[in-house]
């Protein structure tokens, strides 16, 4: 049997390996990538949850997980979005280059 | 009687289980269901492309391939000979992991849709609770495998054929799951299953069909179209047409990989046909009560067959529709379209039975195609179309 | 020995084999999605990365099939592979963003954010193994119909669902107008 702590450390895991990324890279489309891999953990968390906490019958859980996905498909569409409007502005994908509002 | 040649494939897989041991029966029976629809639906592949050459032929008023066998029948194995001997070229520009890995990936994505179609009675490979989500998540991953195709060519025509191949299959998978929304309203279960036994009645002669409510009929034609163009067929093959762009993103593929893109095209044809005839054709059930002695499986196939030819009859016929022509018709007229389709099966369900419930949705539909296709996308000219020829 | 049956003669409960069967195909999903995910955040070219992220999602959406959860594993292989993923793969498509390859790939403070990221997996996986949570006796798979969740959300989260009807008309009016381009002024 899948046991609970194992599905909490695999979202932990991703939650980790989404916000290194989300820090580190360079381009402001991994950025969103890490981004999305941080939603997916704590996606991975409610379900984990649903499942083996103490009301899985009454599936709240798995509901939250179905907003979420809806509310991670919209937060994608408007960050690309703006990602690709500030590389017409700039021919630039990367996050050290936008400091038009610096100093 | 008519029972026993019904089920005869599934008592056929009981038979050869039971002589297998006990732990292994389930895998063994879902084992032999999969070998089934392999073998099935890759012959019923290789007697599409010669019956497509021919009847394309015939359209064009030529003869097809004739030479191979009885009437060119037997074509198919020679063309398998010659894609498998050919010299698999991989450009030197190209990504060799992903040019390799999209074939097989679209493959793997068209034969797993045939999972939830139900064949005939009781002949579904898995019956999921929310069947048609899968039917529709699968293929969502065949435009990742075209993108990658595209992709990794390194070629610029190929990127740009995946690029708009993805780029109508996503503006079409719209109308497409709103089509088959409207069925799923109806028959209240997301399970292909369940969806077939509602429609396996009959009142009289006539079936219970969806296709045959105004709403049903609509969506039927909607599912159609947005399913040639979710198979990148003609008239919405731009992105693989031959005079436009080459091959478009399969350009670069020789030999047994291309001949693997023919069979996951083709494959994902099928299934969305499939998917079409089980959602509004009424999957197995019989068109006519006193025919219901016909096994089920003769009918979802020879319904198939009529999809199929209708697919490559009009492919011969109608011209290949531009870019922007495309993306239009699917977000002004058929997004709309499917949409008051929805409003259509719920009215259909709340009216009472009777002749105002028939007049009234038809009436919608009649409406909205009228308002939509002839008014709004091209202003307003409601008189009878004149057509010029070259004199 | 038939499957689930305990060995009482030794006094000790073998797992069952379609217990040790979910419990292997649990770690290769699991595996899969980590290296997923570190190939995503990791590789220099930006499109093998969206493909890496992809063999994640669909690695998540394995794990989530195993726990059960059938809608939310093919909802998202739909919305995150048929469309998040490939919204991305357009994304890097047309902000050509990957031309020079002498650049480094990560930011000037990289050590920093490595160390936050450690340091965060750390605290919650401390969490996780001293909470009393994971102590808790497992309850049977739950049945959940396709139409228990239907009757769900049109009744008890009726709001939710259409909050996030506007939500996703907002935002898809929004991506338009931010990522549309200017009408170029004819002199």
């Amino acid at each position: 049997m899948i046991s609970l702590t194992s599905c909490l450390l695999l979202s932990a895991l991703l939650f980790a390996i989404g916000l290194a990324g989300a820090l580190m890279r360079r381009n402001a489309i991994l950025v969103l990538v890490g981004i999305e891999l941080m939603l997916n953990s704590a996606n991975l968390n409610f379900i984990a949850f649903w499942r083996y906490g103490p009301h899985p019958e009454a599936f709240t859980g798995m509901i939250f997980v179905i907003f979420s996905l809806g509310v991670a498909a919209a937060e994608a569409a408007v960050g690309l979005a703006l990602i690709i409007s500030f590389y017409r502005h700039t021919k630039t994908a990367n996050i050290g280059e936008v400091d038009f509002l610096k100093g | 009687m008519g029972d026993t040649v019904d089920q005869f494939f599934v008592t056929l897989q009981q038979w050869i289980a039971s002589h297998t041991p006990v732990g292994l029966q389930p895998v063994i029976s879902t084992v032999l269901a999969v070998i089934a629809i392999l073998g099935v639906f890759a012959l019923l592949f290789a007697m599409t492309t010669v019956l497509e050459r021919k009847g394309l032929g015939r359209i064009q008023n030529r003869y097809g391939p004739n030479r191979v066998g009885p009437w060119g029948f037997l074509q198919p194995i020679a063309d398998g000979i010659k894609s498998l001997t050919k010299e698999d070229l991989v450009p030197r520009g190209a990504d060799k992991t992903v040019h390799l890995l999209a074939p097989i990936l679209l493959v793997l994505a068209a034969f797993t849709l045939f999972a939830v179609l139900p064949l005939g009675r009781n002949m579904v490979l898995v019956n999921l609770d929310a069947g048609v989500l899968f039917f529709f998540a699968v293929s969502s991953v065949m435009e990742v495998a075209i993108f990658m195709a595209g992709w990794s060519s390194g070629n610029k025509y190929s990127m740009l054929g995946a690029m708009r191949a993805v780029a109508q299959m996503i503006s079409y998978e719209v109308p497409l799951i709103l089509a088959s929304v409207t069925v799923i309203m109806a028959a209240s279960s997301l399970s292909t299953v369940g969806i077939v036994e509602r429609q396996a009645g009959y009142t009289g002669v006539l079936p219970h069909w969806f296709l045959f409510t105004p709403w049903g009929f609509a969506g039927f034609f909607l599912f159609m179209v947005s399913a040639t163009a979710e198979s990148n067929r003609s008239p919405f093959d731009l992105p693989e047409g031959e005079s436009e762009i080459i091959a478009g993103y399969f350009t670069e593929y020789s030999g047994f990989k291309f001949a693997l893109f023919f069979l996951g095209e083709y494959l994902g044809m099928f299934a969305i046909s499939g998917l079409g005839i089980t959602l509004f054709l009424g999957g197995w059930s019989a068109p006519f009560s006193f025919l219901t002695w016909i096994p089920s499986y003769f009918w979802f196939f020879a319904k198939l067959l009529v999809m199929i030819v209708m697919f490559i009859w009009i492919r011969g016929t109608l011209p290949r529709l531009r870019m922007d022509q495309l993306m239009n018709f699917a977000w002004k007229f058929m997004l709309p379209m499917a949409l008051i389709n929805l409003v259509n099966a719920g009215v259909w369900h709340f009216l009472p039975h009777g002749v105002l419930r028939w007049l009234l949705c038809g009436g919608l539909v009649a409406v909205s195609y009228v308002v939509l296709g002839r008014g709004l996308t091209q202003g307003w000219k409601l008189e009878k179309r004149i057509y010029r020829f070259a004199e | 020995m038939e499957a689930g049956e305990t060995d009482l003669s030794l006094c000790r409960v073998t797992r069952s084999d379609e217990e040790e069967g979910i419990s292997l195909l649990f770690t290769t999903f699991a595996i899969l999605t980590v290296v997923g995910a570190v190939a995503a955040m990791s590789l220099r070219q930006l499109v093998h990365s969206v493909l890496a992220l992809i063999v994640s999602f669909a690695g998540l959406a394995a794990v989530y099939l195993l726990l059960g959860a059938q809608f939310v594993g093919l909802a998202q292989v739909l919305v995150y592979v048929g469309a998040i993923a490939i919204l991305i793969v357009f994304a890097v498509l047309l902000t050509r963003g990957d031309g020079d390859t002498k650049r480094s790939i990560v930011v000037g403070s990289w050590r920093q954010s490595g160390a936050v990221a450690v340091v965060v997996f750390a605290v919650i996986a401390w969490a996780i193994y001293a909470s009393a949570a994971s102590q808790r006796a497992m309850p049977r798979q739950p049945e959940v119909s396709m139409r228990q969740i239907g009757d769900a959300l049109m009744v008890r989260f009726v709001l939710p669902l259409e909050v996030i009807g506007l939500l996703l008309t907002v935002a898809l009016l929004g991506a338009v107008t931010i990522a549309m381009q200017e009408k170029k002024e004819r002199r």
